[in-house]
Formats: structure tokens, sequence, C-alpha cells
């Protein structure tokens, strides 16, 4: 049983009146065998909340419990899981085959199965080949796959990325990324993954978490945090080019956002919404038309399409679909 | 961009050959007068070239000759020096080690006290202390013997430095992976930060081997009798005596026999060094 549950997890730097509290109460259960990607921007809390479950901050409020344990008081070896850095973290005088073997060692598993461990853990991520390198003659993306390779073999209930792509260059990162869901596949274990990038979030995840300023802002599938954004972050967070966000949208009432994707919004020949164009961007498959509508910044994309407006055309625009319109309260960003 | 200043490589070069002959030409001078007789020497000029009597030379200054000056077992002195060097270096290593991790790695009450002493003693040079530390050692009852010779001379401030400035550079991941792995502080210590210091170690070793091998002052203040000498104090025992002439070619022999063990050390630990820059990865 491997499911992680958190409830009111609070962190505080410092203590008493000065203490600085950068978690506010988190809850979230997730379940066995589940890929959970947390998302956010920089200083979010994502990695101090994935540090937490780590054990390698301390919890100031709330219980963290991974299975039926809570784990607030345990170190990090004795709760049963594995961490992947952002910067490998692999002991540089030790051979790839020593690294991957090291805590084991320490565990007192015996030689024989340490080797049968390592080498089906190698045979899985292709490393058979550079058991006996060092980590310096290893390119980012193998020394990466090293320090998974170091995680499996503890068969550990839980694994925890912190942000592991975000040295690798875009194509190994696309690479390695397939790889994490093929393990995912494979092995099935409980997985939490942290990072900033959306497209990674979007695309690994099988429920996300979008932190924001050490809230939770939204936790639910890809498809939900798309298509019913909790909030006016997530909404502008998750998507790219980002959702429109109008406060004095045509047709909304004052103290209303109305949050509205580029990618729903088609050029019409009359009625809709007057909009200045003021650039198009052309990328390729697709045109990213930047403009104002009374006065606020609107971006629409469209396809192939036979109107082509340029700048300083005036279109007129609409929303596809009457569901793809989003209300979200103006003072709290909350969806209404 | 290419150099065109070729002439500025043969000035380089020029200074450093000058440099080299400068430091080097009284050790050839020395080599030469151990190879000569004691009168041969006495006379001027003196010879530039090396002689005929290397070994009896070589022969008489280890093993003693029985004639004037020190009567002491030269080999004997060597030896005293080579124990005190390598107690003082190994014993100087594994403190400054141990002293370092705690710094660094640990928070513990009157942690900034404890620095900052450390740091102080750094400016009082040995001389200062040096009455309070014989009293000390007279008082243990360890003069003339092994542990008064270093024990005095163990503490280091310059190598816990050392130690401390190279321990900071190590990521905090590395430290967290070990944690996760299950390692405790001082497995931590033995299979990550002891391994990956070993160039740090080799560049202390050579120094302090040096240190310990040339010291004068504290030896010459807390031992009487001979066969606790140091071989540097056995050469300036050798040029004591007032009335007879003094034998400058053993003297000179047994000099240079005292200048090899570390040389040796540092052309052996010259090796780990190179080896240690071109291992060094982040």
């Amino acid at each position: 049983m491997a499911s992680i549950t958190l409830k009111n997890v609070v962190k505080r730097y410092g203590s008493g009146k000065t203490a600085v509290p950068v978690i506010h109460g988190v809850n979230a259960e997730i379940k066995d065998g589940e890929f959970i990607v947390i998302v956010g921007p920089s200083g979010c809390g994502k990695s101090t909340l994935l540090r937490m479950i780590a054990g390698l901050e301390e919890i100031s409020g709330g219980d963290i419990s991974i299975g039926d344990r809570v784990v607030n008081n345990l170190e990090p070896a004795q709760r049963d899981i594995a961490m992947v850095f952002q910067n490998y973290a692999l002991y540089p005088h030790m051979t790839n085959f020593e690294n991957m073997a090291y805590g084991l060692k320490i565990a007192k598993v015996p030689v024989d199965e340490i080797k049968q461990r390592v080498d089906k853990a190698a045979k899985i991520l292709e490393l058979g080949h550079l058991l006996d390198r060092k980590p310096r003659q290893l390119s980012g993306g193998q020394r990466q796959r090293v320090a998974m390779g170091r995680a499996i073999v503890r068969q550990p209930k839980v694994f925890l990325f912190d942000e592991p792509l975000s040295n690798l260059d875009a194509k190994l990162r696309a690479q390695t990324r397939i790889e994490i869901q093929k393990l995912h596949h494979e092995l099935g274990i409980t997985s939490l993954f942290v990072t900033h990038d959306q497209v990674e979030a979007m695309t690994l995840a099988q429920r996300m978490i979008v932190m924001n300023g050490g809230v939770m802002d939204q936790f639910g599938t890809p498809e939900e945090v798309y298509n019913t954004p909790a909030t006016t972050f997530v909404a502008s967070f998750i998507g790219s080019p980002p959702m429109n966000l109008l406060k004095n949208a045509p047709g909304g009432k004052p103290g209303q956002i109305l949050g509205i994707r580029p990618e729903h919004i088609d050029i019409v020949a009359s009625g809709g919404w007057a909009m200045d164009v003021i650039t198009v961007e052309l990328l390729g498959a697709e045109r990213l038309v930047y403009g104002t509508v009374g006065g606020e910044m609107v971006t629409v994309r469209i396809e192939e399409a036979h109107i082509f407006p340029k700048a300083g055309d005036t279109i007129r625009i609409q929303p596809r679909e009457e569901r793809r319109l989003h209300w979200f309260n103006a003072e709290t960003g909350k969806r209404i | 961009m290419v150099d065109r200043r070729p002439w500025i490589t043969v000035l380089s070069h020029l200074v450093l050959i000058v440099g080299v002959l400068i430091v080097a030409f009284p050790l050839y001078l020395a080599f030469v007068a151990s190879t000569h007789t004691a009168d041969a020497i006495v006379q001027s000029p003196m010879p530039l070239l090396p002689g005929a009597h290397m070994w009896e030379n070589y022969k008489a200054a280890l093993f003693g000759s029985g004639k004037l000056g020190s009567n002491t077992n030269v080999m004997h002195m060597m030896w005293v020096s080579f124990m005190t060097a390598m107690i003082i270096t190994v014993g100087k290593i594994a403190i400054s080690l141990l002293s370092a991790f705690a710094i660094v790695y640990f928070r513990f009450p009157f942690k900034m006290l404890c620095f900052w002493a450390i740091f102080l003693t750094l400016m009082l040079p040995v001389e200062v202390r040096i009455l309070p530390t014989y009293k000390v050692v007279a008082e243990l009852g360890m003069l003339n013997s092994y542990a008064g010779l270093t024990l005095p001379l163990i503490a280091s401030a310059t190598a816990t430095f050392l130690f401390r400035q190279f321990f900071l550079t190590v990521p905090d991941e590395l430290v967290e992976a070990a944690r996760i792995d299950g390692a405790g502080p001082m497995r931590f210590f033995k299979d990550v930060l002891v391994p990956l210091s070993k160039t740090s170690v080799a560049a202390l070793f050579v120094i302090q081997f040096i240190y310990g091998w040339n010291q004068y002052l504290w030896p010459l203040l807390m031992t009487t009798s001979e066969d606790m000498y140091p071989v540097v104090i056995g050469i300036k025992r050798m040029l004591a005596g007032g009335e007879a002439a003094v034998d400058w070619n053993i003297v000179m022999a047994t000099a240079i026999v005292a200048m090899l063990p570390p040389a040796a050390v540092v052309m052996l630990m010259q090796k780990w060094f190179v080896k240690g820059l071109v291992d060094t990865e982040k």
C-alpha cells in the first residue's frame, strides 16, 4: 500500500513571531500507483513540499502519511522512498554500479541480490554497458538514468522526482520524459514529480497539484485543470499561450473576470467583439494574433485561416462555445 | 589569439632558468662538497666538480665515523625526523578533517565560538605560546618523547580551514542523496567526503610533512637526549666543534641525505596531485 496522504501540511521557516510560513495547509490524497505532478512557478513551495514528504525538511504542522504510517518523524531512509534530484547527485568517485548499489550496501542487502537488482535496473534503463564507468564519463541524460536506476533498485513505495529534467536540453528532456512514463507503466510505483514546466505536467500527470504561493490551488486531472481551472492563477498557468483574462469583458458583471483560451476564439465576419490587432506571430502551423479588446490585451490562436489579420487591422472575434467561457471572482481569483 | 611576441617566451624562460640556477646552485655546491675530503673543501677556490670520495663520506655520515663532531648515528636521527613528520602529518590531517566536518555539517551550541576560537589561534605564532607549551609538556612528563615532539604541533587551524573550504563546495544534494540512501553522518564522512578530499589531503600531506621534518625550535627546546634528536638538530650539532676543524664534507653529506625524504615525498605526491586534478568533477 503506497498511498500518500497530506493532511493540513504547513511549513514555516524560523520560529515564534518572526516565523515565515511558506506552505499554508495543503490537503491531498494520493492513491497507490498514481503519477502525480506538483507544478507551479519558482518559489511556490513545490520543492519544499516534496522535500517534506522525503524527510529532508521538517514538517511544521500537519501530517504526512505514506501507506498507513505517519512519517513526520521518520528519517528519509526509513520512509521507504527514493528520490531523483535535479542535479543527479551521483557520488563522483564511485562507479555507476557502486552509485546504484550504495543504498543497498548500507541496508546490508546480500551481495548477489545487490548485483541482481542493479543489473535488472540497468537493463530497464539501458545502462548495462556503462556500469563500470564513473559519472563524469557520462552525458547528462545518462547520468539522470543512473540516478533513476539508483532509485529503482531500492524498490521503494514512492518515487520522488525533484525537477529531474530541468538540467537537460530540450531534445533530451522529451526523450527522458517518455522513459519516465515507460518506467511508470512497467513498475507502477506511486510517483511524485515536481516541475515548473506546465508541458511536463500536462503530459506526465495522471493528476496534478497546482501550487501558488504555498497554497494548493487545484488538484485534478490534466483535463480538469485545463477545462475547469479553479482559479485565475491555474487558468493562466496551464495552457500555452496562456488564457485571456478580461476584467471588463463585454457581457460580464463588475467584479468578475472572464477567462477564455486563445484557441477557443474564432475570427468572425460580423458580431462578437471588436479587436484592434497589434501584431501577428506566425508559428508554422498556427498564428497568434495579439491585440486589444476594450483596452485589454487579448491573444487569439488561429490555424490555417482564410481571414489573415495584419497589424493595425480591426477584426471581430467571438468565443467558440458558451462552455469555453470561465468566470472568476475578481477579488478572490476563484472560479464562480 | 596567436601570441606574436616570441621574445616574451624567451624572456620568461630566461627568468625561470636564472631563478632555478640561483636556488639550485647552493644545493649543487653542497653535493660537490659532500664528495670531497675535508681538506679539499677548505682550500680556495672551492672545487666546482664532484670529487671521488662520495661513498665513504656518505657511509661515514650515515653510520657514524667515530671521528670528531657528532658521533650520533645519522640513520637514527633520520628515523626520528621521519616518525615526527609522519605523526604530525597524519595526526593533523585526521583532526582537521574531523573538525572541518563538524563545523560545516553540524549545528551545535557554541558552534560560532569554537569556529572563532580556532581562527584566533591562527594569529598566534608558535613562538608566542612556546613557554606555556613547554611547561605543560614538561609537567606531563612528555619531554624527550615522540608524544612531546608531535602533540603540540598536531592541532592546525590552516588545515581545518582548507578542508572547510573544500567541504563547502560539496553540493548539498550529495548529502541528501546519502541521507536517503541511509548513510549516517560518519558513514557519509567515510564513504563520500574523505574520498572526495583526496587532492586536498595529498596537498596537505606534502606541506605538513616538510613542516614536520624541518621542525627545529621545538625539538631543540624539549629534547635533551641525543637519541631523540631530529636530523636538522644533528646537522647543527656537527658544526659545534669549536676547537677542532669541522668535517664539512660529512656535514654536507648529512645535509644532502636530510633533504632526500621531503624531496621524495613531494615527488611521490605529485602524481596524486595531478591525478586528483584530472579526476576532479562536479
